[in-house]
């Protein structure tokens, strides 16, 4: 399991980082390579890590967090859910019913947009295009793409991604899971 | 129209059209392999400028001469930077490209890094492609292990690695200098240019960036020869000696109020109506078009009357709209109202925005909430001007902004507001029966946050 109070980098998560080392001239070119590495094993990239990825590249602090904040992408006060779904509300989408996915998503999780269910398990994110709007309206949830959804069946949907995190989570140690996609 | 065979597409939807193995049988990587026997990197900038190949990533930039602006016998290290950061609304042909057949954007990718003499080439692919990453690393491992990237690769002298790098979903990360500055670590905040990529880009080296679908054209220009790829789409106008022409087949995407959304391809210069009733099934639900995107949304809009410009480089231009971008055709039916559409566009605008130059930063904030207010009920005719004025003064081709963002943004306000000005005359009066002619300031809604 992984384990929230986890709030630093792990030796495993360093080795990971500097095995992307030789790919870059710069040591700066690894902030987005190793915010991702943390992100994935912690689902959120707290302050503490902040610094140790500052340490581990040899950066003040504050440049990593100054590109951090920049994507908004990365959480930070507190983890995603393990499942992180982000609902398409850009224009193909939207014209079917992308947006009433997303409220009705929101109202049967009860939770607002960007957030976390309260076991911890689903985080329902707005998302611009997703770069699938052959199959809109879509919802990227973790590595899965979920196609041509309507509101009836979207949670459907989720709950089996919900199955496969679970699946997953239990088989292997938190590296283990940081380890699936190289350089992630 | 005469049926076109599919080439970029030509294995999209066989068995195992991913691997190596399927990739080789189609007569894949031989070109490679002949052209770093055989020619110069000069020879090979030389075979694209003759195809006329012009950049797929939205600008349309003759890829040919863009690898004719590096320096001159520059020591090294030069980069190659691969787009895939596909995030304009609307366009999906990269993950098709990457997902289905990786190889031949690898392909690509390595004549243009042997053409331009980059060692290195980064593929910035934009986090929501999960698939696509898997398949390119897997296709970068086994073109690997065939021998076909790493040191001195067929004993040729060249060496050339690529390499994933992963985005953070932010739109800006697709605008070259955003791309740079985002790989080397930083806030992707676009740089002003000059100095251009070519010759100060990422690390501060001479650096190329093109788009995925360009690579994959490049694989097959060297495949099939640029009097093939100069046999297909629009020829250069003999009467303008500055138009490059519209050569090859373009990958368009067309979704929304379709019958069969998708990704097809066709010679540069089908019409738009030609792509939704021979390709996309009529408009859905037998309902008629009122307007369309023509190449993302950044393009503008097109009403229905003006579906049969032709979509090459230079048709959309010729009704207004910015150009054809990515090809990517979004179709809105007539139950739609213009004023959600622009809501919509507008939203995608404020959250993108990067916030470095205040007239888009602020502008593309102010714009959404002048349509919020609209919507809710208390919009002004007075508004249509300020969003036109915004519109106007917002982007680089006023000159006051650092990149093209804000010009996607003004674009589909200008069009909208131009082409259905009625429409949004008659939602204001319908929905704001007291207030539609106040023109005093409002009290401002709240600022709405960019990156
Ligand atoms: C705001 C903005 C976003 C862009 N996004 C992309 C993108 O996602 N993919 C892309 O290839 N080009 C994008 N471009 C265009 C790139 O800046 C660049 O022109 C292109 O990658 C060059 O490749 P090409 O010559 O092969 O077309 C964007 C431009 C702007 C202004
Ligand atoms: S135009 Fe907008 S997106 Fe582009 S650099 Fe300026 S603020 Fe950033
Ligand atoms: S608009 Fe939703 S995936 Fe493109």
């Amino acid at each position: 399991m992984i384990s929230h109070a986890l709030t630093r980098l792990t030796p495993e998560m360093v080795a990971e980082i500097e095995a992307l080392a030789p790919r870059y001239p710069d040591r700066r070119a690894l902030v987005l390579p190793a915010l991702h590495i943390v992100n994935k094993a912690l689902r959120h990239v707290p302050l503490d890590a902040v610094v140790d990825v500052a340490k581990v590249l040899g950066l003040p602090p504050a440049e990593v967090q100054d590109t951090l904040t920049f994507y908004q992408f990365f959480h930070q006060k507190k983890p995603h859910g393990t499942v992180r779904a982000f609902v398409c509300r850009s224009v193909s989408c939207a014209l079917r019913g992308g947006e009433e996915l997303l409220e009705k998503l929101c109202s049967q999780y009860g939770i607002q947009p960007y957030g976390t269910t309260d076991d911890g398990s689903l985080t329902i994110e707005p998302a611009e295009c997703l770069g699938a709007c052959d199959f809109a309206p879509c919802v990227l949830a973790n590595d899965d793409l979920l196609k041509n959804l309507d509101p009836a069946a979207a949670a459907a949907a989720i709950e089996a991604v919900k199955v496969r995190a679970d699946s997953r989570r239990g088989a292997g140690s938190p590296t283990a899971a940081t380890q699936t996609r190289e350089g992630a | 129209m005469p049926p076109f065979e599919p080439v970029l597409l030509e294995a999209v939807g066989t068995p195992e059209s991913h691997t190596l193995e399927s990739y080789r049988s189609r007569g894949g990587y031989a070109p490679f392999e002949t052209l770093l026997a055989e020619k110069q990197p000069t020879e090979v900038i030389e075979l694209v400028k003759s195809a006329g190949l012009r950049g797929r990533g939205g600008a349309g930039f003759p890829t040919g001469v863009k690898w004719g602006f590096l320096p001159k016998d520059h020591p090294g290290p030069i980069y190659l930077c691969v787009n895939a950061d596909e995030s304009e609304p609307g366009t999906f042909n990269n993950r098709i490209l990457m997902e289905d057949d990786p190889h031949q954007v690898i392909e690509g990718t390595m004549i243009s890094s042997y053409a331009t003499r980059a060692t290195t080439a980064y593929i910035y692919l934009r986090y929501e492609y999960p698939h696509a990453w898997d398949r390119l690393q897997a296709a970068i491992d086994e073109a690997s292990a065939a021998g076909l990237l790493g040191d001195n690769i067929k004993g040729s002298g060249f060496s050339l690695n690529i390499y994933l790098h992963r985005g953070a979903a932010a739109y800006i990360c697709g605008e070259e200098t955003g791309l740079i500055e985002s790989i080397e670590g930083k806030r992707a905040w676009p740089r002003i240019k000059p100095p251009f990529p070519a010759i100060e880009g990422v690390f501060r080296k001479p650096t190329v960036v093109n788009n995925i679908e360009t690579m994959a054209c490049v694989a097959q220009i060297a495949r099939r020869g640029p009097d093939w790829f100069r046999s297909i789409g629009v020829p250069a106008d003999p009467e303008n000696p500055r138009d490059p022409g519209s050569y090859g087949p373009k990958l368009y995407c067309l979704s929304g109020h379709v019958e069969k959304p998708g990704c097809y391809e066709a010679p540069l210069g089908i019409t738009l109506r030609e792509l939704i009733n021979d390709y996309g099934g009529g408009v859905w639900k037998g309902r008629k078009a009122k307007a369309a995107i023509p190449g993302g949304i950044s393009m503008g809009l097109m009403t229905e009357a003006e579906f049969d410009t032709p979509l090459d480089f230079k048709g959309p231009g010729t009704v207004g709209c910015m150009g054809l971008g990515t090809a990517a055709v979004v179709v809105i039916d007539e139950t739609v109202s213009i004023v959600d559409f622009l809501h919509n566009s507008c939203r995608f605008f404020a959250h993108e925005s990067c916030g470095q130059c205040t007239p888009c930063r602020e502008g593309t904030s102010w714009n959404l909430r002048i349509l919020e207010r609209i919507r809710a009920g208390k919009g002004r005719l007075k508004d249509l001007e300020i969003l036109l004025e915004n519109g106007n003064t917002m982007g680089m081709m006023p000159g006051s902004t650092i990149c093209g963002l804000a010009d996607g943004a003004a674009w589909p306000i200008k069009n909208a507001i131009n082409k259905f000005r009625d429409e949004f005359e008659d939602y204001i009066k319908r929905t704001n029966p007291e207030g539609w002619m106040v023109t005093d300031p409002v009290p401002a809604l709240q600022i709405v946050g960019a990156h």
